[in-house]
């Protein structure tokens, strides 16, 4: 299959990839932001070699390639305490507000490889509410889960994130949450306890709980408009009332039908209350 | 607010912010265009240029936000730390996908999906910077029948991105300073 030269896909052709990959594989990508889209797609090409038409036989006839063109459209960057004021606002203007709460239940969406999910963990057992949370980690990609999972981190990446840690504010040292070995790092065990990862896709995957919390940063940028709104109703049937939805610095609520629901708790961060 | 049909793009890195200050200065008070700024910037100390000139000057300048309108007479900031991308419907996305060129965001991103998009309606300009990010982006709003613009080496202040373009891209329009800030000075 291999193509000496490269091949270039234009919006038609990704147009029908998107019908044909939803058809064959269940695997619904019409929501999906066509530029990036188009941008991972062409990157599968390169990486492979292929042009629009071994694309489209790829998808049709092998079925684990579904699985692995899926996990490729997937931007899958992240950190720990990524945007760390963004954790200061979630210390000062959200977890004091669910103390009362004797359970509590939380959910990011789209976690990656799961630092979002450990910092959200390591910040619950400093304000000492850990023992009574439980948090679900969802990705619609199953290989990045694994990775979540293992809770094993390169060094490397473990130093930006403890200069992540020491900005959002924290007093410790988040050395004192994992065990290094060799080149890599892996969290500690009181940290990763009362954690599930799963896959879910919220283009098409239901509730499956109910939330005092939902984070979803850095995922909607990836959907239009109307899957956004739909993503919106899910996580709005998700929360308890008086939950809170954090969204991050760059997706907001703001002109959507659905915000006359919630209140603004941090304009900054995008992070709202379910009022009604 | 309509969206705009036409676009001109201003790619910039080290070196570059004191002609961008002067571009904007020099814009008149109405134009037909959209006009999207992106410099490489650290996302950590966020220096707010946009917030910064749009006081001074009494107008709009903001930051180009996740699916929103690319308007008319408007002046957007690619925001630091995401891509910025132009979507077939003339609005913008962002996108945290790896560097490229050790940028994010990527001036070769943004200037090749508006190519992709705006085709001879695109116009794009690249500045002083010590990378090559650019290049690639400049030769697609070429071929896609867009006018590119390489501020001249001898002005900037840091020749390695406008030299990469001029070398790699033929019929390319080099500008001094003054031709560039008159070229946006007269704009309709
Ligand atoms: C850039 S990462 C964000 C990680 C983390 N939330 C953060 O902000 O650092 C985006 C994640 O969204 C996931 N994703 C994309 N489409 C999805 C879908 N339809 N359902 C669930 N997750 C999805 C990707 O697999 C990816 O891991």
């Amino acid at each position: 299959m291999a193509k000496l030269s490269v091949s270039h896909i234009s919006f038609l052709e990704l147009q029908e990839i998107v019908d044909l990959f939803g058809k064959v594989s269940g695997y619904d990508l019409s929501g999906y932001s066509k530029s990036s889209l188009k941008r991972r797609i062409q990157r599968v090409l390169d990486l492979e070699r292929m042009d629009v038409v071994d694309l489209k036989n790829a998808i049709t006839n092998i079925e684990s390639f579904q699985t692995y063109l899926m996990n490729e459209v997937t931007v899958n960057v992240t950190e720990m305490f990524r945007d760390p004021q963004y954790y200061a606002a979630l210390r000062n203007d959200v977890l004091p507000y669910l103390e009362t709460y004797p359970q509590l239940k939380f959910w990011s969406a789209g976690c990656s490889t799961g630092e979002e999910v450990y910092s959200l963990a390591i910040l619950l057992m400093e304000m000492g509410l850990y023992d009574r949370s439980f948090i679900y980690g969802t990705d619609i990609n199953g290989s990045v889960l694994e990775t979540a999972r293992k809770a094993i981190y390169p060094l490397k990446k473990i130093k930006s994130y403890s200069e992540n840690y020491n900005a959002s504010g924290s007093h410790g040292s988040l050395s004192d949450y994992y065990t290094a070995m060799y080149e890599a790092a892996i969290v500690n065990a009181e940290v990763r306890k009362n954690i599930l990862f799963s896959q879910h896709n919220l283009a098409t995957d239901y509730i499956f709980n109910e939330f005092q919390f939902i984070s979803c940063r850095n995922v909607l940028i990836y959907f239009d408009m109307e899957l956004q709104n739909k993503v919106f109703n899910l996580f709005y049937n998700s929360l308890v009332e008086f939950g809170f939805l954090c969204l991050g610095s760059k997706e907001t609520l703001l002109n959507r039908d659905i915000m006359s629901n919630f209140k603004v708790i941090n304009k900054e961060f995008n992070i709202y209350q379910k009022i009604k | 607010m309509s969206k705009a049909d036409e676009i001109i793009l201003i790619g910039g890195s080290a070196g570059s912010y004191n002609l961008i200050v002067a571009i904007i200065e020099s814009l008149p008070s109405y134009f037909i265009y959209a006009i999207v700024v992106i410099i490489h910037r650290n996302p950590k100390f966020v220096t707010r240029i946009e917030d910064t000139l749009a006081a001074r000057l009494h107008r709009p300048i903001i930051q180009a936000g996740d699916k929103t309108n690319i308007s008319k007479n408007m002046i957007y900031f690619a925001v630091p730390g995401y891509h910025l991308l132009v979507e077939p419907d003339r609005t913008f996305s962002l996108d945290i996908s790896e560097q490229i060129q050790f940028s994010r965001p990527s001036i070769d991103v943004l200037f090749e999906t508006a190519a992709e998009i705006y085709g001879k309606r695109c116009s794009a300009f690249l500045l002083s910077g010590a990378n090559k990010d650019g290049t690639d982006g400049i030769r697609i709003v070429q071929k896609m029948g867009g006018k590119a613009f390489v501020q001249s080496p001898e002005e900037a202040r840091m020749r390695t991105m406008p030299e990469s373009a001029i070398r790699a891209n033929q019929e390319i329009n080099i500008f001094t300073d003054q031709e560039i800030i008159s070229y946006f000075r007269d704009l309709k």
